[in-house]
């Protein structure tokens, strides 16, 4: 360590985050082409590209083609990008709120906390004056999961986080309790259901684009698109929480109003995503991670780049999901977590390397 | 320019650690904070940085913080915390680039690179800082804050750096370097506010001492009053003695350092 090393040593440094940000245009090329073979392939021979080449020839729809690409294929692609880019940006968020790259909704409960609010909604929905439900229209159940997520995001910073350090232990054990007294609160609840609404809980608690519809990309699109560019203003701040706390607010960033801005994107983006497809996991905790790995952590750059990528994997999971088992098709949760746990066990035991070396 | 912290008082829960502290610190000069353990030393500098809710007032260049946003308060002063712990796997120079206010300009500006320069580490700016030794991670930090607070001057207003033990965990020609760096910063013009527990190093660069003992203010001044045997046996609650090395040039026999 001579000053004569110190001195010479101005080589340029790597530069990650061009690296990160020519990799929005690497994702965003990605996600046209997944949406591009999402609406190729399926149950019925419906094939885009030949759909394009008779409108090219002037040729008009036939109804049959009419029905599967705008009724069930395009509203279902909608939703996967939407659900997908909302698990991951919710993911990151969640990471760089708790500085912990472990954290993610459905893993410490929030999933299933936004879960018992739309449970709630469904099953006791009826029960509301209708006064309330002219005014929430078609946005209750995503309303309600949005809280049932915000209120357990909200305990479990409060339970795992002191002094402005997160204990990841009380993290995990405390979204057990949180994901266990969900469960719970969520069965008594499936008692109570009536025939038509136990149909509606069981096909949705799968995790499933299945029930796609325009109606239910209308319900959750808007608070999904919130979150997202909500969270997008979160880079720096996430940044400077990363050296915790109290050097955040050093460099000049107002924390409180930070967290709490983290806390609604992350329980909103949860909540839409978890109302209109059940609980699809891994997504959130997978992509980040695959994104620092390549570009670093930088969040001003991660949360876009996790919207464009969980959006891609969403969309190619559901490809997979409609076609292995064709005519039938797999709960998409299925997928991801196929998927997605290997990846999660991998990460946990690259982690533990680094603490034992 | 001062930073002048007035009748500062802080609890945790019933218990009192600071019972109405004074402290004022004139840019240009580095003043350091020592006293035994659990005196109330980082506390004092904690409500200085408003990280902790306290009683008083703190003025910084004549404003009290109190009154100062986040990025206003970042503008004019800069912190380096005890530890740090670093949650996700930045490299060296994106730590350092985080102490920088504008994003994106901050990404093109040559002040963290010279930055790690100045704490001797520019070839480390590729390094995970996850990866670093202790002593290394406490100059990366120093270099963080050393760029949010680059010029000592900016606008006629003095900008400080608030240290909270700056040294501890690095060797001695480390601890001559960093302490080189806080005076340099001082002559230019900025002020230094560092808890200390080395008094020999504080003797040797501070401008000012403050000793805190039992949450009070024992006793604040030049090093020459504050450091004297009395008033530093009383904080410590041991016996110590303050020697002077003797003027250059003039042979110093010392018989127990041949006997032992």
């Amino acid at each position: 360590m001579s000053a004569v090393t110190d001195t010479d040593a101005h080589a340029t440094p790597r530069d990650r985050l061009t690296r990160a940000r020519a990799l929005h245009w690497l994702l965003a090329v990605a996600l046209l082409l997944a949406c591009l073979a999402s609406l190729q392939i399926g149950a019925s021979d419906v094939r885009i590209t030949g759909l394009l080449a008779s409108l090219a020839r002037g040729e008009a729809l036939s109804q049959m083609e009419r029905v599967v690409l705008l009724d069930i294929r395009l509203p279902r692609l909608a939703m996967g990008m939407l659900v997908g880019a909302a698990l991951a940006v919710s993911g990151a968020a969640m990471q760089g709120l708790f500085r912990n790259p472990l954290a993610d909704p459905g893993i410490v409960g929030v999933g299933a906390g936004a879960g018992l609010g739309a449970i709630l909604a469904i099953v006791l929905g009826a029960l509301l004056p209708t006064w309330l439900t002219g005014i929430t229209g078609n946005q209750l159940v995503p309303f309600a999961a949005f809280l049932g997520g915000w209120g357990s995001t909200i305990l479990l910073y409060r339970v795992s986080t002191s002094g402005g350090r997160t204990s990841v232990a009380t993290m995990l054990l405390a979204g057990i309790a949180l994901g266990a007294l969900a469960g719970a609160l969520s069965g008594i609840l499936v008692y109570i259901a009536d025939d038509q609404q136990l149909r509606d809980l069981t096909f949705w608690g799968l995790g499933s684009l299945a029930g796609a519809s325009w109606a239910k990309v209308l319900a959750a699109g808007p608070m999904i698109l919130a979150a997202i560019a909500a969270a997008l203003m979160l880079g720096r701040g996430l940044n400077g929480l990363a050296l915790g706390e109290a050097t955040a607010a050093h460099i000049g960033i107002d924390v409180q109003r930070m967290k709490s801005i983290a806390i609604l994107a992350v329980a909103a983006a949860t909540g839409a995503a978890v109302a209109v497809s059940g609980g699809i996991g891994f997504v959130g905790i997978v992509v980040p991670h695959l994104l620092r790995l390549a570009s670093g952590p930088d969040h001003r750059t991660l949360l876009l780049n996790s919207a464009l990528l969980g959006a891609t994997l969403l969309i190619l999971a559901d490809v997979i999901a409609r076609t292995v088992i064709a005519p039938a098709e797999l709960p998409i949760g299925i997928v991801t977590a196929v998927l997605g746990a290997p990846v999660f066990l991998w990460i946990l035991l690259k982690r533990r390397g680094l603490v034992l070396s | 320019m001062t930073l002048h912290a007035e009748n500062i008082r802080v609890s945790y829960g019933r218990r009192e650690v600071l019972a109405g502290v004074s402290l004022i610190a004139q840019a240009g000069e580095v003043t350091a904070i020592v006293g035994p353990n659990g005196s109330g030393k980082s506390t004092l500098l904690g409500a200085i940085t408003a990280s902790l809710p306290y009683k008083g007032r703190v003025h910084l260049n004549g404003q009290d913080i109190a009154t100062l946003r986040p990025w206003e308060l970042a503008a004019q002063r800069a912190v380096l915390p005890q530890a740090s712990h670093l949650a996700f796997p930045f490299t060296v120079i994106e730590v350092v680039r985080l102490g920088l206010q504008s994003g994106a300009a901050g990404d093109r500006s040559d002040v963290p690179l010279r930055a790690l320069a100045r704490v001797g580490l520019a070839h480390y700016s590729d390094r995970s800082f996850q990866e670093l030794s202790g002593g290394e991670a406490q100059r990366v930090m120093l270099a963080r804050v050393l760029a949010q607070v680059w010029a000592p001057i900016e606008d006629g207003t003095p900008r400080w750096l608030l240290l909270d033990e700056p040294v501890s965990s690095l060797d001695i020609a480390h601890q001559l370097q960093v302490m080189q760096i806080a005076r340099d910063f001082t002559q230019a013009g900025g002020g230094v506010i560092a808890v200390m527990h080395d008094l020999n190093l504080t003797a040797l660069f501070a401008d000012k001492v403050a000793i805190l003992a039992g949450g009070e203010c024992l006793a604040s001044g030049a090093p020459c009053e504050v450091l004297t045997d009395v008033i530093l046996s009383r904080a410590y609650g041991c016996a110590l003695r303050v020697s002077a090395p003797p003027p250059a040039g003039i042979p110093y026999i010392l018989p127990h350092a041949a006997s032992a």
